[in-house]
């Protein structure tokens, strides 16, 4: 009998050698799997342990420097020469320091509608954008895919999100993603599916869907997803891979355990308040609370859509003297685009400061650690005590927009009165 | 498998940013010195009283955030036979799993800090010696049971050559 399905059902299925349906366990053959170098030493010990110096499909699978990048200590560069090594020996693909966050180069190089992508950080569930089933694994689990070309997985029940009515002015995906996160609360969605719908995500281009499914782990999720359409083509082309697009959907009457609609039409801009990412509030009820660095960037928004919301705000503006403006491209692509519109420039002239493509202050490794009561409003995706470094600091997260007009006051300040 | 150990008690949504923080990610390759700082934190005290053989119990959404599998491995090495929470986050579930950590899901509100407990894996079973209480469990689904009586999925891999579902 034809069973209608879900996304998730329908990618797994197409990778499994038997029919499947939700809460079934399956072994599916993986399109592509990445760790970076906060996951990847561990996942290469653990292929060596196996007996073998090799993985499955060394042109899908690829390893970043991303997270200590350019590396600030010795330990971290000694990972990097393993990285390096075992890159050589295998014949896999390396992505040096530099060369971008690896979520975004997954989206902009690697991942196709359909594909299973697996990766050694949570916010793999990043590539959901573009219609691919991307989950989050750790290490060991990496290893086994590099090694095998397959994982296990649970079939996940997924929750229909639709969202329907256009953003007013100043309102985006993460102000959205915020809203839903501290409504379903962090485990609100442990395990499941996010598959987003309606108007509004018909309508929003694929950075601000990577914005969505990026954020759909901080509800417990293991992936969200998207339909692939008119946008995934037109993203795929701007990246040079128009070949890679197919169409792929969910069927007509396939089953959700829940479905959440969310008039999008009447958000404002959110924050996600310290220490956990469904401290949700408006940015009108926060509003003043003072801010001593501004971080704009990581793979939920340091792409070129957000960095020209963010300049936008700041052009012909000073950032507040008592606050430091940090700003990360997440790709190599991101930094030159932004160079050609004049982004960058608008950005120093403000006053901030520009770091090479990578993840930046948002792991707490390097590159603007929090001092004791000192508080960052960042763009990342995480806010959770010790995340930026030090557990005396205090993390908001928000949308560039909020983020560059906070920049200005030196305080949280709603982008709609700037 | 059996186990008996003395609590260790924690609230809801310890992250894993809580358990192995990002501070020490320098660490990430000098696993014995990392356990030095497990669960830093949540409790700076934990690594220097924990005993090998004890439990930690906690809340809801244990070991939310980052896949960064350090976070069950320092557990495991700082002594700790078994993480007992109401809830766990998903990647953290399968890491504990793939590094022979056992867990247990179960309401844990009437778990105190000091409580000696007693806990059948196999049979669902947990047995609260001090208050003379005993609840059930799901045990795990017979896959991740397989691959925790292995030892972890590297060990299990090595013995059955392939990932398979029974």
């Amino acid at each position: 009998m034809f069973r209608e399905k879900t996304l998730a059902e329908k990618i797994l299925k197409e990778h499994s050698v038997k029919d499947v349906k939700a809460n079934d366990f399956v072994i599916c053959e993986v399109d592509i799997c990445f760790a970076h170098d906060g996951t990847s030493q561990l996942a290469i010990e653990q292929i060596k342990k196996l007996g073998i110096e090799s993985v499955a499909k060394p042109n899908k699978t690829i390893l970043f420097m991303d997270h200590a990048s350019p590396s600030p200590r010795r330990e971290l560069s000694n990972t990097h020469l393993l990285m390096r090594s075992f890159a050589k020996k295998t014949g896999l693909i390396l992505h040096d320091v530099g060369c971008g966050v690896c979520h975004q180069i997954i989206s902009e190089s690697y991942a196709q509608p359909g594909d299973i992508v697996v990766g050694a950080d949570s916010h793999t569930c990043t590539a959901g954008a573009l219609g691919a089933f991307a989950t989050g694994m750790g290490s060991t689990d990496i290893a086994i895919a590099m090694a095998l070309g397959k994982t296990w997985l649970k079939v996940p029940e997924t929750f229909k999100i639709q969202v329907d009515g256009n953003f007013n002015r100043m309102v985006y995906a993460k102000d959205l993603m915020l809203y839903i996160i501290g409504e379903i609360g962090a485990n609100g969605a442990t395990y499941k599916s996010l598959e987003f719908s309606g108007t509004n995500i018909k309508i929003m281009e694929i950075s601000e869907r990577m914005t969505l499914a990026n954020m759909a782990v901080e509800a417990g999720a293991k992936c969200g997803l998207f339909s692939s359409d008119i946008k995934t083509k037109m993203y795929l082309q701007r990246h040079g891979r128009e070949e890679s697009f197919q169409e792929i959907y969910p069927d007509e009457k396939a089953k959700y355990e829940r479905t959440i609609r969310i008039d999008s039409s009447k958000l404002s801009p959110m924050v996600a308040c310290p220490d956990t990412v469904d401290n949700v509030k408006t940015v009108d009820e926060v509003k003043g609370v003072k801010v001593d660095q501004v971080y704009i960037g990581t793979c939920t928004n340091g792409r070129i859509e957000d960095l020209r919301i963010a300049a936008d705000i700041l052009k012909g503006e000073k950032k507040h003297n008592d606050l430091r403006l940090i700003i990360v491209p997440t790709s190599p692509k991101t930094y030159i685009e932004a160079i050609n519109e004049g982004i960058i420039e608008t950005f120093m002239e403000s006053g901030g400061m520009i770091m090479a493509p990578s993840c930046g202050p948002c792991v707490g490794v390097h590159q603007g650690i929090l001092g004791n009561g000192e508080t960052c409003l960042s763009t990342q995706n995480r806010n959770f005590k010790g995340r930026m470094g030090n557990p005396e600091g205090f993390i908001y997260l928000s949308s560039p927009a909020t983020a560059a007009a906070t920049a200005i006051m030196g305080e949280i300040t709603d982008p709609r009165e700037i | 498998m059996v186990l008996k150990g003395k609590v260790w008690k924690f609230g809801d949504s310890i992250s894993t940013d809580l358990i192995t923080p990002g501070r020490f990610y320098h660490l990430r390759s000098n696993l014995s010195e990392l356990a030095k700082h497990a669960m830093e934190d949540a409790d700076p005290t934990f690594s220097s009283k924990v005993k090998k053989g004890d439990f930690l119990v906690a809340g809801k959404n244990f070991g939310l955030g980052s896949s960064r599998e350090h976070a069950a491995i320092v557990i495991k090495l700082s002594g700790v036979s078994v993480v007992i929470a109401h809830s766990f986050a998903r990647i953290f579930y399968r890491n504990a799993i793939n590094v022979g950590l056992p867990l247990v899901s179960c309401n844990t509100d009437q778990i105190d800090e000091g409580n000696t407990l007693e806990v059948d894996l196999e049979r669902g079973i947990l047995y609260n010696i001090t208050k003379n209480t005993k609840m059930n469990f799901q045990p795990l689904p017979i896959l991740m049971k397989t691959i925790l009586k292995e030892g972890g999925l590297v060990q299990y891999i090595k013995k059955h050559g392939d990932l398979k579902l029974v």
